[in-house]
């Protein structure tokens, strides 16, 4: 609902010309009953404003946390979270499933 | 991703063209592939079969890992008929990502206070709906029981591309509709891409009802593969 794909990467591209640090982190792989499919899109700007998700909320805390470093670093990032991850266990993916998910900096050259 | 390729992306999806961009995961290296481009593409087996499936995945070529995210348009429903079903209708599929639009010329029905926040279209369909370019990624349904409105919406959502068209009527009704359509030019392969009577088989009685079955119906047809979809409706 709502937050749709294309709303979601409009807001990116307006946050990054209002001259924010922009991030967008994406569903790639995911494994047995993942939340939402790959494509599933997350844009974080470097308030901390984020819009969208890549699960069903259990693992966006850290995803913004680490976009946050890739902004300021501009390198990208492959973040896996799984139930075989005591950290990801810790953030509820509890459906039993595993994702992975690349965040990378918007306006990178 | 480069400000110029999400620039890009976010054009082409305004203008409801598919585009997929195709990122390194490796390195982050990007490239966008639009549509018109993919039967070119190096990738185009790969590129066309999961635009085929509206699916973004991973693939593996030349020894590189490669994310392939598809932009399919958002899918939209033209509703023709402002009835007691469209009332429903709208907002759950609105509720299912679809941007919706009610056409029907009697402004008795198609009144802001009957649908608020719907875009509503009080024209008769030869007015209304050319320029509504239904493509695609288009639900066509007609509700309004009325051959002077249904009619003519039916015949012009037969010349596009929509993925789904149904009508609401019983199967004599539809047979009678059937007829009167084929006399104005409408072919037998035209005739069977109207599901009719409408809506999956749930017993469906209210207004409500009724839309969930029609939405059901829409959704097994946007996502199933098409064999089974027509198992799933029959």
């Amino acid at each position: 609902m709502l937050n749709r794909d294309e709303d979601i990467l409009q807001a990116a591209e307006n946050w990054q010309k209002a001259g924010h640090g922009v991030a967008l982190a994406t569903v790639v792989e995911t494994w047995g009953s993942a939340p939402r499919p790959a494509g599933s899109s997350l844009v974080i700007n470097d308030d901390g404003t984020f819009l969208g998700s890549v699960s069903g909320g259990c693992v966006e805390g850290a995803v913004v946390t680490e976009a946050l470093d890739v902004i300021a670093s501009g390198k990208p990032k492959m973040l896996e979270f799984g139930v075989a991850d005591e950290t990801a266990w810790n953030v509820g993916l509890s459906c039993g499933g595993t994702i992975r998910v690349f965040v990378e900096k918007v306006g990178q050259s | 991703m480069k400000l110029e390729t999400l620039t890009q992306v976010n054009a082409e999806r305004a203008a409801r063209r598919p585009v997929i961009v195709v990122t390194d995961v490796a390195n982050g290296d990007q490239r966008l592939v639009k549509a018109r481009d993919i039967a070119t593409d190096p990738l185009s087996a790969e590129l066309s079969k999961q635009l085929r499936m509206g699916k973004s995945g991973m693939v593996e070529s030349g020894g590189k890992k490669l994310f392939l995210n598809v932009y399919a348009p958002t899918a939209r429903l033209v509703i023709v008929g402002a009835v007691h079903i469209s009332q429903a209708l709208a907002p759950l599929a609105r509720s299912l990502d679809y941007d919706v639009t009610v056409v029907d010329p009697r402004t008795a029905f198609a009144s802001p206070e009957r649908f608020p926040d719907v875009p509503l279209i009080a024209e008769w369909p030869d007015v209304a709906l050319p320029p509504l370019n239904i493509d695609h990624y288009t639900a066509f349904v007609a509700l309004t029981h009325d051959p002077k409105i249904d009619d003519p919406a039916l015949l012009h959502a037969f010349e596009r591309d929509c993925f789904y068209i149904g009508a609401l009527g019983s199967r004599k009704t539809h047979a009678k509709r059937a007829e009167r359509l084929k006399a104005q030019g409408a072919s037998d392969a035209d005739i069977a891409r109207i599901h009719a009577p409408i809506g999956l088989s749930i017993g469906a009685v209210s207004p409500s009802e009724i839309a969930v079955a029609i939405m059901a119906e829409i959704t097994a047809e946007l996502r199933l593969p098409k064999e089974t979809a027509k198992v799933q409706a029959a």
